[in-house]
Formats: C-alpha cells, structure tokens, sequence
C-alpha cells in the first residue's frame, strides 16, 4: 500500500482533491555568446557592459543565430529522449517593456526546434514518467532595476539577448514532491549534457507553475492558474501547496476558479492575481522575418548524438549491472554528474562497497557540514580510495579510518603518509597482541574468573580494555580470536 | 571642364581615372550645385565639409583602381552612416547619431566613394510621395510643387537634379522604382537578398531591399556591381554568384523572351500609360526581343497583401523607438504614458496609421484572417511568377499608374496614394528584382516610366534589356534648373 501512502491529496469536507502541475523551465544555455549576437554572457559582470548594438536594438542591427546554441538545445532534446524537429521558426513575442530593447522577444512559437519527450523520476514508491510538450529557443530579457533611486528604474541589458531554452512539460506532476524530483532530474540531465549549469541562485534555472485542482477520480482539468518566475524549488513547492489550498478553498466555498496568472510573495508565503485572462497580453506573435526558418539536417542531428554522454538513467543501470549499487545508492550516486565521476573514479582503485559507503556516509555528511559541492571536496577522489584500501587491507581499522579522514578533511593529504605519521597503523601482530592480551586478562583476573563461569557478556569488555591499551591500534578480528582462546 | 555635374557616373569615373578632373573638382561642383539647390529640400543633413577633406585626402592618394574613385555621393537617410545623422526622415531619430555603418555604404566608401550627405526621404520609408518626411517635402526638379515620388523622393531628386552623381535608395514596394519614374531617372530593385539589409533602417524586413539609382544603365548597373555583396550578418542575405553588372552589360537582347502580363491593365489606367506600354513592347521588339502574353492572374491581390504585410512587420520593427535607449524621449509620468507620448509625438501620421494596422492584423483573432491569409495569397503571387517564368526572360509594365502629381494632391487620400504602388508591390511580394527606366513624357511633359522584371538573381539580364531599350528609348529629361535663382 506504499502507494496510496504517497499520494498527494488535499482533503476537505469528505472531498478529496488532487492536484495538476505543469510547468514551464526557462533554462539558460550553457554558451559563450548570445542567442543572436555575439556578446559575452558571464554571470555577474558590471551592468551594460556586455550589450552589443544587436542586443540594445539599434536601428537597422539584425540577429544572427548562434549555432552553438542551437546545438545545445538539440541535445537537451535528446537528453529528454524527444523529437528534434528538422525545421522550426523564430517568432517575434511583441510586447513594450524597457528592458525589452527590441519591442519584441524573438521566440519559438508555433514550431518549436524541439516536440515531445519525457523524464523519469525516481520517486520512493517507484519510477514516474513525466511528459515533455516541447522545448524552444528563446531571448531573454534584460534586467529593470527599481530599487536604486526612488524616481527612476535602471535598466541593464546584460542579460537581453541571452538564449533560454523553454521546456514545457504535460500536466503530468501531482504533487510537490514529484516537482522537485522533477527539476532535479531535468537539472541533472542537462548538466550531465553540459547544455545548462542549473544554477538557480544566478537565474540559470527559473519556472513558471501552472496549478490547478480536481476531485480525486475526476478525469477533466480544473481551471489553472500560472505562477510565474519561481526560481527556487523550495519556492515551487511552497507556492504549489498555498495555490492549490487557494482553489480548493474556492472550490469548496462554491465559487470557480479563474484562469489568471499569479505572482508568488516569498514573503508573505503566498500567490496573488497579476493578471487576469481578460487582461492577458495579445503578443501578436508572427514569424521574424529577420530570420529564416531553422533547417537541421540529419547528419547534424546524428553528429550531435555521437557527442551525447551517457545519461542519468542509463548510467544508473550500469551502476547497479557493473557494481551491483542498490538503487537506492545509484540514485545518490547518478544525481549529478560530478559525483558519478567522483564516485567511478574512487572505485577505479578500491573496494565498491566501502567506497559506496564512505562517500554516501563519511563524505556527504562532511561536505554538507562545511557547506561544499563534491567538486570542491578537500577529499581527492584518489586519497579517499587509498583510504579505503587501507581499511581493506588491514592496516588501519573503520574506526581509525574515521579518524584519518577527520585529518583529510582539513586538507586533501595521502592518507598513508597520515596514518605513517601518526603511528596510526593496525597492530596485526599475533604475537604483540597476544602479549597484549596477557596483560589485560592478568589486570582483570576476576572478571576473567566470572567470565568462565559463564559471564559471557563479559567478553566485549575484554576487546574493550584491549582496545584502549592499544591506543585503538589492534586489529579488531584478531584480538577477538585471541581472547577467545585465552579466555 | 565646366559642366562637371552634367556628366554620367561613367564619364567622371573615367576622367579621375585619367586625372583629367580631382576628386576635389568635382566633389566641390557638386558641393556648389547642391548649396545652390536649397529649395528641392534634397539633404536632410549635409556633410560638404567633411566630404570637401575627404576628397582632398583622396586626391593627396589617389587609388585609381577603385570602381568609385573619390566618387561623391549623397544617399537616402534611411542608411546608418558612422558619426553621420541618421534620421529615417522621423521626429523620433532627428539626434540619432549612429556609431557603425551600413554593409551596403560600406561596400560604396570601400570602392572610393565620398559622402556628400543624406537625402529626405518618407518618414521610416513610408510614403510614396516625400510628403511624409518629418523634415518636410521634397520637390521633384522636373516642376516646381510637383513630388519626386517616394519614399526614395531625395534621392531621386537628387539624382535628376544632378546634386549627386547617382545614389541609393531603398524599395519596399516601388520606393526605388516609382520616385524613379517620377524623375526620368533608372531605380533597380534587387532581387531580396541582393543587397545586405544591415544597417538600413527596417520598414518591412521581408520586403526591404537597397538599391541603385542613377540616370542611366550603365551607371545603375556599376553601382549595383558595389553595392551587392553577401553579408553574414543580415541572415536574409543569399550567397549567390553575383556577375560584374557593368562589365557584363549588352545590347544584345535578341531573342530575349519578354512577357506582358495582362492584369496589369488595369481599370481606369490613363491612356498615356496604356500607350507608353505599346511603345515599350515596341522597342522591345526593335531591339530582337520576343513579346509573349502572359497571365499573373493573383495581381489583384497584391496591393492588399502587401498593405496587411508590410505594415504587419512594420509595427514590430518600430517598437524599438520607445524613448528608452536612442532618439527623441517624451517626458511623462511613468512608462507607459513615456511611451505614448514619446511614439504620438515622434512619429508622423502615416507611420501612426501604419503602426496601427499591421498591430491590428497581427492581433489575436485577426491574425489568421488577415496576416495568415496575406502570406498564403503572397506565395501565390509568387507562384504566377514562377509560372510565368517558366515561359518568359523578363516581364515588362508599365513602373506606375500616372506620372507626377501636385504636392497635397493625395495626401488625404492615403487609398489613392497607395494605388501608386500598384505595378511595383508585386515585385517586392516575390522578392524578385525589377527597374524603371524613363520611356517617355506625358502630355504635361513630366516622365513616365517602363519596368523590367526580372527572375530572382537575374539583374543582369534585367539590366541588359534595359540598356538595350534606353537606347532606342533615347529619352532625354527636361530638367530647367527653375529652382536656381
């Protein structure tokens, strides 16, 4: 019955309530230059200083598609296993805002360069497939700023002009949860394609939610409202959970919902009405004749396939074909690709199983504790498999182990030459622990006496002793054969 | 050398080549005739001074292997020039000052060629009379009060009037073609795609295309030679083999097979245009042409389609002059009222108009009865070409309905203005490249111009045709100089 457990269902007055999401990802292409121009596009830089005459529409300035781009949104299509369509069209969006320089923003409308596709996501009660409507190529916008002066709104233009992909999913989501297994795995496959850095501090990764509320059973959509701009998961979720409780509360007062679209306060923890359908932009989108229609051909396709890294999904597979993870540990490990690459380089060199535990264990609570990425672990791929050879062969214990990789953590050190220093390494001399052990049981003379008349418990306390004499050095599983005998 | 502004492009070219005249001599003759031509309203700005310098610069290194050997030459406003004025004839870019260049002045400045200054021309191309220019009408030299048509207006008369020695101009839908007619000069409508559009002010970009004008052939033919070129940075530009035009020109039509559509008789057409077009067909023949009844029968159509899609695109492509970033900027309140303000004062009444119907057209649930049906209807003009080509070289019409009218005449009448276009707007629908060369005189004795159609890419051929037929043509324009006191 996990599955019914899972279900997201709002009740209210013996009415259940099911909840339909879609969303609208604006990724922001992995590139070095604009959609349509040539002007750099790196994060951060000081305002108007990458706008090129194209980008700041001046007259007579036409565009001219970045191919690179092109590609990159080609690739996030095969990586949603979608239809690359061989021919689409840039449209013209025409809407007047001051950080919209050219009046309109040159889209993809009603032919998108790439159709339909899908995601899947792990969720805990099994694998869900999400449905891709399409994604497209697009201009963003550049950035009004407000809040500088109490009269005037500054506008920088670094931004116009830099190419988003729009991806757009079936209202196929059904709660929270599934949206941000949903982000994640569309975050995950594009940076595994290189094609988008997901970062969604800097904007890279923003959506619009499309919500909307029906009784459980029921087979028509309700009316669905669109947040827009979320650009933070937990932002969505939160947003998705007010906005669904919102309609269901009209619903269940007698009113109807209406179709609008709704801004998330994060402050105030709420949505409310930006506009409604009535007042809803007329974009009179049309082909820009500027450009032709996009035309790709097989070939070019086919090259860019031959160039598509192995994948999330598939790569899972082989993590548990090749090293028989659980899925539950491929999963962790197939989440981002620098931590499969992280993980594969580790077990080039050491055990898989402490390897698998080490780096979900030791090493994510440590890299979350100091608040870093695996690509800035302390912790080199190759010391953490010396590490583990370590421990595998013999030379030091899990629990001395534990305190090596304390050390490492401080800085990415070769883990022998800590354990050499340190005088770290494991007493797995029969013959020095047995004098060990001679010493101990002599200390303890009565409570070996009680032991043998049947005080078994009293064992754990001898590997105990022996433990701290040997500064925790001794081999745990010889010195338990050892007392063994001599007790 | 006294009448240096009398000359053809060709006859200059040769005497600065042969150092018989300095690029100073004759760009200070034109200096003065253009000082002296005040009252055609020809220049929106003048650049005498600096064109003055350049031509001494030239003079002092003289590159004599350039096609246009310290040429000077005035050029529509509608063209980014770098450091130069560039209003498109509106309000709303009277202090525009571009930084970089058009690729198709660049092509005529890299072959030797001087900038003398920028000719009015219709408010963003807009007009077929110059009588919607923010910076006021322009007279036609052949009578005073009488419009050089448009929107090429100054640059046509300039052309006639001799204030430069040819020009270029920009044709969206007869705007080359139709102000050449109007002046007895020559206008050649490349083929879309010819000529790179970047840097040209957009009116309509599936429709615009520059173009030469000269007062003859040969002259139109060697400047559309400079001015063609494939641009990667117009992604409507076409990378085809493009002929040396002048080097290439020949009488030599004999055979030729040259088509007459018969919807372009149309109702109402006065009797002088009817019989300049028997003429025409007859010179044609003269010259060992074969004359062919053709049918293009969506020609109807054309005006309409071309009055959803040019200013469909044309109220996009003008949303960018928004008071925000360049130009003339209303105060106002807040943006929107900025806005308003900004596009109600700065733009003209016909751009206005425009700006509305195309937004209208393009708007949700008129879109496919009007934008969506305007192309379909666009492609099946296209296709009565194709048809037609299949049977013919070239096509011959007639370039406009009437010759000349009074400044005023139409200018509440915008219906009756736009018929103006009539015989021209097809050609810009079909992309394909046409000319007007001067045929004749109406009884008033003001031009009348005939138009070659050519298929796409074929200039040549169209260029050739009419080099034949200007001879036999042998027209000679009565320019009187009344404007001179």
């Amino acid at each position: 019955m996990s599955k019914e457990k899972s279900e997201y269902l709002i009740n209210r007055n013996d009415n259940q309530y099911e909840v339909v999401i879609g969303l609208e990802v604006h990724a922001q292409v992995l590139s070095q230059s604009k959609l349509f121009s040539t002007s750099a596009t790196k994060f951060g830089a000081e305002p108007n200083t990458q706008v090129s005459l194209v980008d700041a529409a001046f007259p007579g300035m036409l565009p001219v598609i970045n191919e690179f781009c092109v590609k990159q949104a080609i690739k996030t299509g095969i990586g949603l296993k979608a239809k690359i369509n061989k021919r689409s069209v840039f449209d013209r969006k025409n809407y007047f805002y001051a950080d919209l320089p050219q009046g309109y923003q040159i889209s993809q409308f009603k032919d998108p360069i790439v159709g339909e596709g899908k995601v899947i996501l792990d969720m805990p009660d099994g694998q869900k497939e999400v449905g891709i409507e399409r994604l497209h190529l697009e201009q963003d916008a550049g950035k009004s700023i407000h809040d500088l002066d109490p009269k005037n709104t500054f506008v920088d233009l670094n931004r116009s002009g830099v190419a988003l992909m729009e991806i757009v999913s079936k209202p196929d989501l059904r709660s929270p949860e599934e949206v941000n297994a949903y982000i994640k795995k569309l975050r995950s496959i594009m940076r595994y394609l290189g094609t988008c850095d997901g970062n969604m501090q800097e904007g890279s990764l923003r959506a619009d939610v499309n919500v909307s509320v029906r009784k459980k059973g029921t087979k028509d959509f309700g009316t669905r409202c669109e947040i827009k701009n979320v650009n933070s998961i937990k932002f969505m979720q939160m947003a998705i959970e007010y906005e669904a409780n919102r309609q269901v509360d009209l619903i269940e007062d007698g009113q109807s919902v209406d179709q609008e679209t709704r801004l998330f306060d994060t402050k105030k923890n709420e949505t409310r009405s930006m506009r409604s359908k009535e007042d809803a932009h007329d974009y009179r989108y049309f082909p820009d004749p500027d450009l032709l229609p996009l035309e790709v051909s097989d070939e070019f396709i086919n090259q860019l396939q031959s160039e598509i890294p192995e994948l999330p999904d598939e790569k899972k597979k082989r993590f548990i074909d090749q090293f028989k993870l659980t899925p539950y540990e491929a999963n962790i490990m197939v989440s981002d690709i620098e931590t499969s690459n992280y993980f594969e380089d580790v077990v080039k060199k050491s055990d898989v199983k402490l390897a698998t535990n080490w780096i979900i264990g030791e090493l994510f609570a440590a890299l979350n504790e100091k608040n870093l990425e695996i690509t800035d672990s302390p912790i080199s791929a190759g010391n953490l498999s010396k590490l583990i050879n370590l421990i595998k062969d013999g030379t030091i214990s899990g629990k001395i182990a534990k305190t090596v990789f304390e050390q490492m953590m401080e800085g990415d050190k070769d883990p022998k030459k800590i354990v050499e220093e340190k005088g770290l390494k494991q007493e797995s001399d029969p013959k020095a622990l047995e004098a060990l052990i001679d010493k101990v049981i002599d200390n303890n003379r009565d409570k070996a006496t009680e032991y043998k008349s049947g005080k078994v418990k009293l064992f754990g306390f001898f590997v105990g002793q022996v433990m701290k004499v040997s500064g925790g050095k001794a081999n745990p599983q010889l010195v338990n054969e050892i007392l063994k005998k001599k007790l | 050398m006294s009448d240096i502004t009398k000359q053809t492009l060709s006859e200059l070219v040769n005497n600065i080549k042969e150092k018989k005249l300095s690029s100073s001599e004759v760009t200070q003759a034109f200096v003065d005739r253009s000082e002296k031509s005040k009252e055609l309203n020809t220049y929106i700005t003048e650049d005498f001074s600096n064109a003055l310098d350049k031509a001494k610069k030239f003079d002092d290194n003289p590159k004599l292997d350039l096609k246009l050997p310290g040429i000077p030459m005035a050029v529509k406003d509608l063209f980014c020039t770098a450091n130069v004025r560039t209003t498109a004839g509106s309000k709303i870019l009277n202090n525009f000052v571009p930084t970089y260049e058009s690729t198709v002045t660049q092509n005529i400045w890299n072959e030797g060629a001087i900038l003398i200054g920028k000719l009015n021309c219709d408010e963003f191309a807009m007009g077929s009379s110059n009588e919607t220019s923010f910076f006021g009408n322009v007279q036609n030299p052949i009578d005073k009060n009488l419009v050089p048509g448009g929107s090429s207006g100054g640059s046509s008369s300039a052309v006639a009037a001799q204030l430069t020695p040819i020009t270029i101009g920009t044709d969206t839908g007869g705007s080359i073609r139709q102000p050449a007619s109007f002046t007895g000069t020559v206008g050649l409508k490349p083929t879309y795609g010819s000529c790179s559009r970047y840097g040209i002010v957009a009116f309509a970009s599936s429709l615009d295309q520059a173009g030469p004008m000269a007062q003859n052939v040969q002259d139109c033919a060697l400047l559309q030679e400079v001015i063609s070129s494939y641009d990667q940075k117009d992604s409507t530009s076409i990378d085809f083999k493009r002929n040396q035009y002048s080097k290439e020109l020949t009488k030599d039509i004999k055979g030729k097979k040259i088509g007459i559509p018969k919807e372009y008789r149309v109702d109402g057409m006065p009797k002088e245009i009817d019989d300049l077009w028997q003429k025409g067909i007859e010179y044609a023949k003269d010259c060992g042409a074969e004359i062919i009844d053709i049918s293009l029968p969506h020609t109807n159509y054309a005006l309409p389609t071309y009055y959803i899609v040019a200013p469909a695109e044309a109220s996009s492509n003008l949303a960018r002059y928004d008071g925000v970033k360049y130009g003339f900027r209303a105060d106002g309140e807040n943006l929107i009222d900025m806005y308003e303000k900004t596009r109600s004062e700065g733009f003209g009444a016909e751009v206005q108009r425009r700006i509305m119907i195309g937004t209208y057209v393009l708007s949700s649930g008129y879109y496919d009865a009007y934008y969506l049906k305007a192309q379909k209807v666009r492609k099946l003009i296209k296709n009565d070409f194709d048809e037609a080509y299949k049977k013919v070289d070239a096509i011959l019409t007639p370039s406009t309905p009437s010759s000349a009218f009074k400044i005023g005449e139409k200018t509440n009448d915008p219906v009756s203005m736009y018929l103006n276009d009539i015989f021209t707007v097809p050609v810009n629908l079909a992309g394909l490249p046409g000319i007007s060369i001067p045929a004749g005189h109406d009884s008033k004795g003001y031009p009348l111009g005939l138009q070659i159609i050519g298929k796409a890419f074929d200039e040549q051929n169209i260029l050739n045709i009419a080099y034949a037929m200007e001879e036999k043509i042998n027209f000679k324009n009565k320019i009187t100089d009344w404007w001179i006191k």
